[in-house]
């Protein structure tokens, strides 16, 4: 079909979404994060490896150490939902890629949901 | 969207080999892309023989000698010879560049010439670069007030007119843009490399009183956003500018405008 759409009106599109900054910034927030909770949350894991049930739940008890892991959690499957959503709009174009990024928002919150859930068990010892 | 085989109707084909030419002593070998849209077939590489002794030092000079000694039918674009009209931008041994200010003993061995990456061809190194400059169009690269306009000109401080310096002297050759990965997959919405660089250059410009409308416009998942800090644009830009760090800049912009 031959299109009579000017090259002008073909790169206006739809016109600008006026968003997108708020995903860059955060993005960045949460990479700088997990900069220092990344060390802090596998330091604290690799502790208590090898040691027996009692001893994880008086570790993750601490609430400074519960509070690391939640924060590690939450920030990492943000993180990568961030970031799996911009390859997906880099590579996947159209309604493939609509239900794709719905795809990773609801498996990053689930795995984070599990994280948390699985956290204050041990934590609050339930 | 990110494509890894070319269609099956723009696979590369072997061309012809023309002749050497009679008499010459340094030889220098050419392999360049050839498509015509007329007679159906597919692209080729042919093989020509520039004579060195017998034309100019830049990759300009051999393209000219071959439509003059050897084969009038090739096709590219060139005009002012000496990189400021951006005619001649091709893709030369892998890396886009200027045909007239790319001396051949920059190449080591044989020097393989095709027109501009994932672009539309119009004939062998002849790119369409219609949506290119409308997109350059679209980012409105002209001063713009709401102020009356002053009896004499807008002033600017020499302060400020030095921060244009890197900005200004783009001249829409596209090397940059199409070598840009996220260009090629996402040309259709993200602006490139060149648009950018052009619309930091009025986002910068102190006598403009549109930055806020400009950075609307240019916010966008897409528009902007496609830009991952890859660098070809700056690594291939035949004027030297640095277009990633002018994206850079517009993002600091837009972020600023939020936090």
């Amino acid at each position: 079909m031959t299109s009579y759409r000017t090259p002008r009106a073909r790169v206006a599109g739809l016109g600008s979404a006026r968003s997108g900054t708020g995903h860059f910034w955060e993005q960045r927030i949460t990479a700088v994060a997990l900069l220092f909770l990344t060390p802090a949350f596998v330091i604290t894991f690799a502790r208590n490896l090898g040691g027996g049930f009692e001893e994880v739940r008086a570790t993750y008890a601490n609430p400074s150490n519960a509070l690391v892991a939640l924060a590690f959690v939450i920030t990492a499957f943000l993180h990568l939902f961030q970031g799996l959503t911009v390859i997906v709009e880099d590579y996947v174009h159209g309604r493939k890629g609509t239900f794709l990024i719905i795809a990773i928002r609801l498996l990053t919150a689930l795995f984070a949901l599990t994280g948390i859930f699985a956290i204050l068990k041990i934590a609050l010892g339930a | 969207m990110v494509e890894l085989a070319l269609p099956k109707n723009s696979r590369i084909r072997v061309g012809k080999t023309w002749p050497r030419p009679e008499g010459a002593t340094n030889l220098r070998k050419f392999l360049i892309y050839r498509w015509v849209p007329e007679d159906g077939e597919n692209p080729r590489i042919d093989t020509y023989f520039v004579d060195t002794d017998d034309c100019g030092p830049m990759v300009l000079d051999a393209l000219i000698w071959i439509k003059t000694h050897i084969d009038p039918s090739l096709a590219f674009r060139r005009s002012c010879r000496e990189g400021i009209c951006g005619s001649c931008a091709m893709n030369i041994d892998g890396q886009n560049h200027l045909a007239c200010i790319f001396g051949m003993d920059e190449v080591k061995g044989d020097i393989r010439i095709y027109p501009l990456p994932h672009t539309e061809v119009v004939r062998d190194l002849i790119p369409d670069l219609t949506h290119f400059y409308a997109q350059h169009a679209s980012i409105r690269p002209w001063l713009e007030t709401s102020s009356p306009a002053p009896e004499r000109e807008w002033r600017q401080s020499i302060e400020d007119r030095a921060k244009l310096d890197g900005l200004y002297e783009c001249v829409m050759c596209a090397s940059c843009s199409t070598s840009c990965p996220s260009y090629w997959w996402n040309s259709d919405r993200y602006l490139g490399p060149a648009a950018l660089l052009a619309a930091e250059r009025w986002l910068e410009d102190s006598r403009d009183e549109a930055t806020g409308e400009r950075l609307d416009e240019l916010e966008d998942p897409f528009r902007v956003y496609r830009c991952h800090t890859i660098m070809n644009c700056t690594q291939t830009c035949p004027k030297g500018l640095n277009p990633a760090k002018a994206i850079a800049e517009i993002k600091k912009k837009l972020v600023a405008r939020v936090v």
